[in-house]
């Protein structure tokens, strides 16, 4: 599948090789990559992840047989390290990369990967993963949407949301419930699903800041061929502990499928301090209560910096668990917290009204407006504290109503029973 | 950058453990609250034979590290000093260590290093500037005037490093306790066995062989022994909290309440998650920042600044939601909690406040948009 050692050539080789195809064909970042959500930025992302492919350095760690490359994660994180000043297809790194192609890896049939695989990495397909429920909250094994066997098909029917981006998306990996006489993490399945498919609607979530950042999607009885099924019927909560791994993978920087640096992880090594920056451009840097402001901003940073190594040398080491990892959840969702709270308190009246087209003020408020969304996605803080309770601490586990009970049987929000 | 722990460092752990739970359970710390020094000298001996007074020293001086990183080593020390809240003085007798065995002439070494590496001899740190040299006229006498208003062990040090302001700038000196001028008065702290004393220099006059490093020069070595206090400060706590936290959780498991463990109620889960996630930032940030003053890299003051100011605050929280957590019998004199609780409250504020060090943590912030 990879070729053999003695005929690969040298990580150092393949650095400065990569090194120098980087600097003839892709653009050089001329300031930091933001989280900008403009028109045109998945063809960018597509056309970025083609020159890559073209390039011959798509796929560092995915198998020769499905278009990759073949090479040890020590080759991908060489080209990373190569890649840093240029522009790479980031927002293709999770969930399409990290999180879908190592599932589809993971679970796939050969020829699900044949016919899936090297169109992630020609750049043609993006993906995106359809977990959450109106009505699920933070409980994913609580999922309504089912699939029904009819015939030679599987018909899907229900409703998603908090999809990022799904708009732009051409595939989904998709858990439904294929059976309901068995308790809830039992009875689950993982389809991939062309979101192309007749029945299949797509609707952006318009958020408080105004950002599409979401949607939700409905499926009205959506037909799937049987080939669809990802991993074994029924076994679907298998698969999406797996992908919620490759999910923390993504997020921590850790995926040995994501080119460039990685836009999510946190613990910057950046100095400039964002507080200083506001205090000083309104002119209240030797304001005392500011000033102390502005200290916490830095010691929030700093922490966080202490808190990603220990909790990663933790858990590779195994003085503490991986579920640790809800450690930095639940930090990083306050210090977030705590950040839009620094801006908004530093901007004073002059951040609740503000001139017409004072876009930088505008962006302040309504990042305070919607401060609270990184303590709910991906799991609210409430849940991260019952992780880090129940399986780092090793707590008692709280009264689940739904344990050992046929799924059918289980109470459901009043408005969400769909059989 | 790694600090995933060595075998050696693993090891030492497991000793140093075994040994501070042999020969200094919270009973016999207890037992040492009436003591004058608040610790028993032979107990110190056994400690620094261990080696809790020789990774700052260098090997050619008689010290050595485990690692090749000092600091991180040392770190060991005073985590688990705090999770017994032991007594005895760490940061005075390794910051002095540090600093002799770095600047000091051969003479000086061989005066001192023998009696602190031994554990013999107990040396005392200023922290502060409050002292002038008002006479330095002929280069072969300094007259030191002023007060040093919280010395850690001053009372039971024979010597100890000093810091004055000068004409020349500032200069360090090491001065014998019994010298002529020096007036030690015993201070009461919040800590039963961590001792304090204020030191007044009324015109005492030194001489040349009195000067650690160079006159006028002392800056930065001054600036070096602070942040390796502050690092040790943060490191007990840690230790302190790490301790608290264990047996909440135990408290909370063998106690119940309406027929469940109190460990079994969502919001006490809560509470203890929060808890466990204050302790891991503080080692964390903590392991961090001694690296960075190992290394002498330009973010060692933001790193250890920001490591006191959250440790600092996370620390007497955790301690206090223990107290919470325990009900009436964590504000008795009888329960062990207030023994933390005094460590982690002295370690809080000693060498600044969280306050103070945002303040500081904003002025290098400022200071670096300037720069860039």
């Amino acid at each position: 599948m990879s070729p053999p050692e003695e005929q690969r050539e040298s990580v150092e080789q393949f650095a400065r090789r990569s090194g120098e195809w980087l600097a003839a064909n892709m653009p050089r970042l001329t300031s930091e990559p933001v989280h900008e959500r403009r028109d045109d930025i998945w063809d960018r992302q597509r056309e970025l992840q083609r020159m890559l492919w073209d390039g011959g350095f798509a796929g560092i760690c995915v198998p020769r047989d499905y278009g990759g490359l073949g090479l040890p994660v020590e080759y991908q994180r060489a080209f990373t390290a190569e890649s840093l000043p240029y522009e790479l297809p980031f927002y293709l790194g999770t969930p399409t990369f990290s999180i879908i192609l190592a599932t589809l890896l993971d679970f796939g049939t050969h020829e699900q990967k044949l016919a899936h695989v090297p169109g992630i990495l020609r750049g043609d397909t993006i993906w995106v993963q359809f977990l959450s429920e109106p009505s699920g909250g933070s409980d994913l094994a609580a999922c309504l949407t089912r699939a029904d066997r009819r015939e030679d098909t599987w018909v899907l029917n229900g409703a998603k949301i908090w999809s990022s981006a799904a708009e732009a998306c051409d595939f989904a990996l998709c858990l439904a419930r294929t059976n309901w006489d068995v308790p809830k993490h039992r009875g689950l399945s993982v389809f991939i699903l062309d979101l192309r498919a007749p029945g299949v609607t797509i609707e952006p979530i318009t958020q408080v800041n105004g950002n599409h950042t979401f949607c939700q999607e409905f499926f009205d009885d959506v037909v799937l061929p049987l080939d669809a099924l990802l991993g074994e019927v029924d076994q679907g909560w298998t698969v999406t502990t797996a992908l919620l791994t490759h999910e923390r993978e993504g997020v921590g920087g850790s995926s040995p499928y994501v080119s460039g640096r990685n836009l999510l992880a946190p613990g910057s090594t950046v100095r400039t301090n964002p507080a200083a920056v506001l205090a000083r451009s309104l002119g209240i840097a030797d304001d005392p209560v500011a000033r102390q402001l502005v200290g916490e901003q830095r010691m929030s940073d700093l922490v966080q910096r202490g808190l990603v190594e220990r909790v990663s040398v933790g858990v590779r080491t195994g003085s503490l668990p991986p579920s640790a990892a809800a450690l930095l959840k639940l930090y990083t969702a306050g210090a977030s917290v705590r950040r839009t709270e620094i801006a908004a308190t530093l901007a004073g009246e002059g951040g609740v009204v503000w001139s017409p087209g004072d876009v930088e003020t505008q962006e302040r408020a309504d990042k305070y407006l919607i401060r609270q969304a990184d303590s709910i996605s991906g799991g609210t803080s409430e849940i991260q504290r019952n992780i880090i309770s129940e399986r780092v601490l090793g707590l008692p586990r709280e009264l689940a109503a739904d344990r050992d009970v046929p799924y059918r049987e289980v109470r459901q929000s009043s408005r969400a029973r769909t059989d | 950058m790694d600090f995933a722990p060595t075998d050696d460092q693993e090891l030492f752990r497991a000793t140093a453990r075994s040994f501070l739970e042999r020969e200094a359970p919270l009973a016999t710390v207890r037992s040492w609250i009436d003591r004058p020094d608040g610790f028993d000298a032979g107990w110190w001996r056994q400690a620094a034979e261990i080696g809790f007074t020789s990774f700052l020293v260098s090997e050619e001086a008689g010290g050595g590290s485990l690692s090749g990183r000092g600091l991180d080593d040392l770190l060991i020390v005073a985590e688990e000093m705090g999770r017994l809240v032991s007594p005895g003085p760490l940061v005075p007798a390794n910051v002095v260590a540090g600093a002799v065995s770095t600047s000091a002439t051969r003479q000086q070494r061989e005066r001192l290093l023998p009696g602190i590496l031994s554990g013999d001899h107990v040396p005392g740190w200023c922290s502060g500037v409050e002292v002038e040299v008002v006479v330095d006229g002929d280069d072969h006498h300094f007259v030191l005037r002023g007060g040093a208003s919280l010395v850690e062990a001053g009372a039971q040090a024979q010597e100890v490093l000093v810091t004055a302001t000068g004409s020349a700038g500032l200069t360090q000196f090491l001065v014998p306790v019994d010298a002529p001028g020096v007036t030690v008065t015993p201070l009461v702290g919040i800590d039963l066995v961590r001792r304090f004393a204020r030191l007044d220099f009324g015109d005492v006059r030194v001489d040349r062989s009195s000067v650690l490093g160079q006159v006028g020069r002392a800056g930065p070595a001054l600036q070096h022994q602070r942040l390796v206090a502050l690092v040790l400060q943060c490191s007990e706590t840690t230790g302190a909290m790490s301790r608290v936290l264990e047996f909440t959780l135990d408290y909370l498991g063998d106690r119940y309440a309406a027929g469940r463990p109190l460990s079994s109620y969502q919001v006490l889960k809560h509470y203890l998650a929060d808890m466990k996630l204050w302790l891991e930032a503080s080692r964390g940030v903590t392991a961090l920042a001694a690296r960075a003053v190992h290394d002498q890299t330009d973010e060692a003051e933001e790193l250890v600044r920001a490591a006191a100011a959250y440790v600092g605050e996370h620390g007497t929280e955790l301690v206090q939601k223990a107290v919470q957590l325990h009900g009436g019998i964590g504000i008795t004199w009888e329960h062990d909690l207030h023994l933390y609780l005094r460590r982690v409250s002295l370690n809080r504020n000693l060498g600044g406040t969280p306050a103070e060090h945002l303040e500081r943590l904003a002025e290098l912030s400022l200071q670096q948009l300037e720069t860039s």
